[in-house]
């Protein structure tokens, strides 16, 4: 196996970037997280301080509920939709390819543009709804308003890798499984959602971390507002640091944001099997 | 030097620094965006990338670089300058002044919040301009009856929500209350009168006074400026700065006289004096203690930002500058009767407080913001509000 591998020394140059823009400063945040700096005055180590104060802060907490909840609740709302489309789009017909690069268009927009964008739909007052539900403004909708804006604008993303992945499904199974006597839901039951299962993993690690570490969509939309509905874990974590200057106490969230991140891509591997997954290349 | 990016003000900076060059000296102006540049400064000052010359807003947001020790005491430059100091009105030059010594000079206009109105729909509903809190509610029923948002309330940013806590207290309990909180620390908001100046506010949202969607409404984006401008909105609580916005975004608005502003009601058995502002005082210039031009940069707070030129500069751009006798000036502009009302309000209040977001240290004003916003949507009581800031 090794021989056919190329040489460990290719990967330096992507360690020596790995370990100057994430792995140092990563030790620097852990190093930070036990100290109390405003950001002005040289950090002063106050032991686990921070560490306590995080287990008793309330708002920590519920920003850690709100970070789960919308982590989920993007992925149940993003997953089925991303997959559906993105079979259908496999096919080779004109219509689906140009109504695919016309679905494919929020992607292209910059986040801080869609969120403005949204922002000004949604509104209250000038906005296209007129009278209708506070989408922005009403605490218990708000939430779920970033995930569907967040939905928006990633599902194209996701059902460009459902599609490549489909795409790549050997025509000779359903040949075979047509000659079996399948139909439409029995091919797409046996064949499609089985051959798709190593893309579902991967599309669902980046759906699960990407919401984690959500921040832009939400600081622009909401700003974590109405009052605290939508402040999540990242966004609770850069205002304690770049509102309230109290880097000490946003590092120790940061590096719990980190392991919950690390944990969270360890246990959807695992769970899904990842690590034992061999290549479906023909042959091999 | 580095200042806030503003498309009127910056060029009027350039001039003094242009100023100061023929003169024989050197300086550079950089620019940032609101947010970026209280991150910037706070990372810089530290740092060998420091700059000579520092924009701030006074007060406890200057308190936190002059207690660690990096900006320079420009007392005795000042005294050396009678003309310089002189020249300022002393109230506003007292906002730079901590224990005793100034730690900046004022380089802009001073910036009160100022209760607004639409003249046009108080006239259609047969409303006063209120001058005390009960003319305020039966304003509020008024409209309310009418179908029109009472006060526009750019909810979505607590700062909005903050001005009105701010008016209440001092004028239910005196300014003598918040300035205990800012200088003996926050169990000072357990005072009673807090909790029942929230309470008065309460009423005010329940009543409806701020409508039901306020917590969508952003003031960046002109939400509520525009509400206020296109009539679907009758007053609306804002700093002085609100009335070049209105120039610039609804002129017609302005010009057409519908625009209205009156000094913040009275509240009946209040201890506050009713002339008492709150907002910015004005903005400053400082000097950084590790600059290498401190001399310099000493000097050119001293000899440029009270300048005849520079006066009329920010006059001409709709500013009121914290400079002595500048009535005259503000006569001669278009928008005269604004400019000298802002003027003579600051003239004749018995105290101008600098907004609570600037003069508490970031950390527990950060704090204080979302306990704010949490009490106007109703999830927290007057009582939970107290309970959870004299807590920190």
């Amino acid at each position: 196996m090794s021989s056919q591998r190329p040489s460990g020394w290719y990967a330096v140059p992507a360690f020596a970037f790995f370990g100057v823009f994430a792995a140092l400063p990563m030790v620097l945040v852990v190093y930070l997280s036990f100290t109390t700096w405003d950001g002005l005055s040289t950090p002063a180590f106050n032991g686990v301080d921070n560490w306590t104060r995080l287990i008793q802060d309330g708002e920590a907490h519920a920003s850690v509920g709100r970070t789960l909840l919308l982590m989920v609740v993007s992925w149940l709302v993003q997953t089925p939709i991303a997959l559906l489309i993105g079979v259908w789009a496999a096919g080779k017909q004109w219509s689906r390819a140009v109504l695919s690069s016309i679905f494919f268009l929020p992607l292209l927009l910059s986040t801080a543009a869609i969120a403005l964008l949204w922002q000004v739909l949604l509104d209250p007052n000038f906005g296209a709804f007129i009278g209708g539900p506070l989408f922005l403004g009403d605490t218990d909708i708000a939430i779920y308003t970033v995930v569907f804006v967040i939905s928006w604008q990633y599902i194209p993303f996701h059902t460009l890798l459902y599609q490549g992945a489909a795409r790549a499904i050997p025509a000779s199974l359903y040949e075979a499984s047509i000659i079996d006597g399948a139909g439409r839901l029995g091919r797409f039951w046996n064949i499609t959602l089985p051959q798709l299962r190593y893309t579902i993993v991967t599309s669902s690690v980046l759906m699960l971390v990407g919401s984690l570490t959500t921040f832009d969509t939400v600081l622009i939309l909401t700003g974590g507002g109405p009052g605290t509905a939508t402040r999540i874990l990242p966004l609770h974590m850069y205002i304690t640091g770049f509102s309230g200057f109290e880097m000490g106490y946003a590092s120790t969230i940061a590096v719990v944001l980190v392991v919950l991140g690390t944990a969270l891509s360890v246990a959807v591997m695992r769970w899904s099997g990842f690590r034992s997954m061999s290549s479906q290349q023909e042959g091999s | 030097m580095w200042a806030l990016e503003d498309q009127v003000l910056n060029p009027i900076e350039q001039k003094s620094i242009d100023s100061f060059k023929a003169g024989g000296g050197k300086a550079k102006l950089e620019t940032f965006g609101n947010d970026p540049y209280k991150q910037r400064l706070r990372v810089a000052i530290g740092s060998p990338q420091a700059p000579d010359l520092f924009f701030n807003w006074g007060g406890g947001n200057l308190k936190e670089y002059v207690d660690a020790g990096k900006v320079v005491d420009l007392t005795a430059a000042l005294d050396e300058n009678k003309a310089a100091k002189d020249a300022f009105i002393p109230s506003v030059l007292d906002g730079a002044k901590l224990g005793g010594k100034y730690y900046g000079v004022p380089m802009r206009g001073m910036q009160p919040v100022i209760l607004f109105y639409n003249k046009k729909l108080f006239t259609e509903a047969g409303v006063q301009a209120p001058a005390t809190w009960d003319q305020l509610l039966a304003a509020v029923d008024a409209f309310k009856a009418k179908g029109i948002t009472p006060i526009a309330l750019a909810g979505s940013q607590a700062w909005t929500e903050l001005m009105w806590a701010e008016y209440v207290l001092d004028r239910y309990a005196g300014d003598a209350v918040f300035k205990n909180i800012r200088d003996n620390g926050a169990a000072g908001w357990k005072d009673p009168a807090v909790v029942e100046s929230f309470q008065k506010l309460k009423d005010l949202i329940d009543r409806g006074g701020f409508g039901n969607n306020f917590a969508s409404v952003g003031y960046d984006v002109g939400g509520a400026s525009t509400l206020l401008a296109q009539g679907k909105a009758a007053m609306h609580l804002m700093g002085s700065w609100e009335y070049t916005n209105q120039l610039d975004q609804s002129p017609d608005f302005v010009k057409g006289g519908d625009l209205g502003w009156v000094a913040f009601p009275s509240i009946p058995g209040g201890k506050g004096d009713v002339s008492n502002l709150v907002g910015n005082v004005s903005n400053f210039y400082s000097v950084t203690t590790d600059s290498k031009n401190v001399d310099a940069a000493k000097k050119f707070v001293t000899t440029t930002l009270h300048e005849e030129s520079y006066i009329d500069a920010l006059v001409a751009a709709g500013d009121v500058p914290p400079v002595v006798g500048a009535e005259e000036k503000l006569k001669k502009t278009p928008n005269a009767e604004y400019a000298t009302s802002v003027y003579k309000m600051v003239l004749d209040s018995k105290n101008f407080q600098l907004s609570w977001d600037q003069d508490l240290p970031a950390d527990d004003a950060t704090f204080m913001l979302t306990q704010l916003q949490e009490f106007f949507l109703g999830k927290v009581s007057p009582q939970q509000f107290v309970d959870a800031v004299a807590a920190r």
